[in-house]
């Protein structure tokens, strides 16, 4: 069980950052390898579509 | 007054970065307030008293920016809102050489990811976190409200999936010396530490820094994992992850107290690890008894001295929470300045685990603190905006953050609270606090200092005197000039520690019972 966490633990952190543009930036600070979603509410925020969406996929 | 608003469909800008330009808006000549916000239905609430209800506004979406200004005169709103682009120019742009749209691109497009740090509005972050799983990858997830239903249904995930989920609600992870959120820089060591509070997190870890030793890692698990309902599954994962961890050889656990049932799970857990344990209850009345490998402390620096034991670091001097000789005499200098009127503490907290931890040893040394955020509700403050008696105030809680930037990032609340505060003849004592580190504000004592000043000059117009404290959470590492910050401080006559639990007992004595009476 624990070799999924220590495979984390032990090795660098390569990260997908879904938000804040800041988190990124500082993790580029610490040479940090990350890869930056600029994120916006799918179906424009509509929750019954996005119900929807997530059904039919 | 004159307002006026516009709205731009389909832009959508993380809240940081829009509070950045709302605070650059709202400092322009002539504009008395600006709310700069997505169109979503919790933040259209919070238009209510621009005075700019209509259609228009009642149809844009969450993903629609709106700019809402509140000025002296027409032509001020006119010209805000026709040159509104210049304040989304900012040196922390949207614009990115490597960013995607969506997460399922990003999976394409990095398959090295290990990680997906989550800090999307609430609501949304449960479904990307629920992606991220089942593409096989460990979640820190800094957004707050999520229901404990999506954050339970996420752990089970993950624990079937033997994944991690730091959070929701979580604010500091260090995973292998990398800050995921808030964190501070620390010596890389033995000492592994599991929090479920962020600045709790950063407070033992940099502290272990001062110490001369060093932290493997620190993984956050967030507010609401140690509830009833969700059952500890992150920290039971995590103390199981450091105990097999060759980098680890004691672990910290730092929490508010927990209730019965899980008190009894977490001793289960502790006495069944093979490494040594320390685990910090803030401020818990009673503490189980421990044993050879298992200590339990009330304070944060206790849990230092505690987690030091077991490292070879242990002869080396840490935050000794007894106040010295000189220390002593600053409290009778102090005293000696204040008038007759003078007595009472107000404390303006930006982290809310100093918020807390200052209560109970303000309480342990017999003195009373009202909050919005209380040890117990009959010291529940009526109204957050005003203090009374002894006081200290957790700026960061959603009372005061809804739309408006965490003390943390801005210190632009902070600074009306000093003002106010300065202005009782009652008070005596300003206590705050500051947090450096990753993604904390560049500056935070420099934000503070003017008002700082204003409130000494404001006191000494009365003759009076007011007595500044402050904590400085952070290490001489951090982005921040840790000495140049406490320089500013000190600079100004303010008396600084660099631990919240030693400030706290100095402030304790400082407004001791005898002078109440």
């Amino acid at each position: 069980m624990s070799e999924n966490f220590e495979e984390l633990l032990s090795n660098p952190l390569v990260v997908i950052n879904l938000g804040l543009i800041k988190f990124s930036e500082s993790l580029e600070k610490q040479s940090v390898e990350v890869l930056q979603v600029d994120w916006s509410p799918p179906a424009d925020g509509d929750q019954e579509m996005i119900d929807l969406l997530d059904a039919l996929l | 007054m004159a307002s006026g608003f516009i709205v731009k469909r389909n832009q959508y800008y993380d809240s940081v970065f829009l509070m950045g330009v709302n605070s650059r808006l709202s400092s322009i000549d002539g504009v008395r307030k600006t709310a700069v916000l997505m169109a979503s239905e919790k933040n259209k609430e919070l238009l209510q008293g621009f005075d700019i209800a209509c259609p228009e506004l009642d149809a844009a979406q969450p993903n629609d920016l709106v700019v809402a200004v509140m000025a002296e005169t027409d032509q001020i709103v006119e010209d805000v809102l026709a040159n509104v682009d210049h304040a989304f120019i900012a040196p922390e742009g949207k614009e990115r050489r490597n960013s995607v749209p969506t997460l399922e691109d990003a999976l394409a497009q990095q398959p090295q990811a290990n990680i997906v740090s989550i800090s999307i509005p609430g609501e949304y972050a449960a479904r990307e976190a629920h992606k991220a799983l089942d593409a096989g990858l460990h979640a820190f997830i800094f957004s707050s409200n999520v229901s404990l239903e999506d954050e339970l249904a996420l752990k089970q995930k993950a624990v079937e999936n033997n994944l991690l989920v730091m959070g929701p609600d979580c604010g500091t992870s260090l995973i292998g010396g990398t800050g995921l959120g808030f964190t501070n820089v620390v010596r890389q060591g033995s000492i592994g530490a599991i929090g479920a509070s962020g600045t709790g997190l950063q407070e033992f870890t940099s502290q272990i820094h001062h110490a001369g030793s060093g932290i493997s890692h620190a993984i956050g698990i967030g507010t609401n994992d140690v509830s009833d309902k969700i059952g500890g599954l992150t920290a039971f994962t995590t103390l199981i992850a450091l105990e097999a961890n060759q980098a680890t050889e004691v672990i910290a656990f730092v929490s508010k107290p927990v209730g019965p049932k899980m008190l009894e799970k977490f001793e289960n857990k502790f006495k069944a690890c093979k490494k040594p344990i320390v685990c910090c209850f803030l401020g818990a009345k009673e503490l189980p008894p421990g044993h050879t490998n298992l200590v339990y402390t009330r304070t944060i620096d206790d849990a230092v001295i505690a987690a030091l034991k077991y490292t070879d670091q242990n002869t080396l001097p840490v935050s000794v929470l007894s106040l010295t000789l000189e220390e002593k005499d600053r409290i009778e200098q102090e005293k000696g300045k204040w008038d007759k009127k003078q007595k009472y503490l107000r404390g303006i907290f930006a982290g809310g685990t100093f918020c807390y931890q200052s209560q109970q040893i303000l309480k342990d040394e017999g003195i009373a603190v009202y909050s919005d955020s209380p040890l117990a509700p009959e010291y529940k403050l009526a109204d957050p905006e005003n203090s009374f008696s002894h006081s200290i105030v957790d700026m960061g809680s959603e009372y005061f953050t809804v739309g408006k930037p965490h003390p943390m990032i801005d210190g632009f609340l902070r600074k009306q609270r000093i003002k106010t505060e300065s202005l009782d003849p009652q008070v005596a004592v300003i206590f705050l606090d500051f947090i450096l580190g990753y993604n904390a504000s560049p500056d935070p004592v420099g934000e503070l200092i003017d008002a700082i000043e204003q409130a000494k000059r404001n006191a000494h117009a009365r003759n009076a005197h007011l007595t500044f404290v402050a904590s400085v959470c952070g290490t001489e590492l951090d982005p921040q000039d840790m000495d140049l910050q406490i320089q500013l401080l000190e600079d100004q006559g303010v008396i600084v520690f660099t631990s919240n639990a030693k400030a706290a007992r100095f402030c304790a004595n400082l407004v001791s019972k005898e002078r109440d009476q």
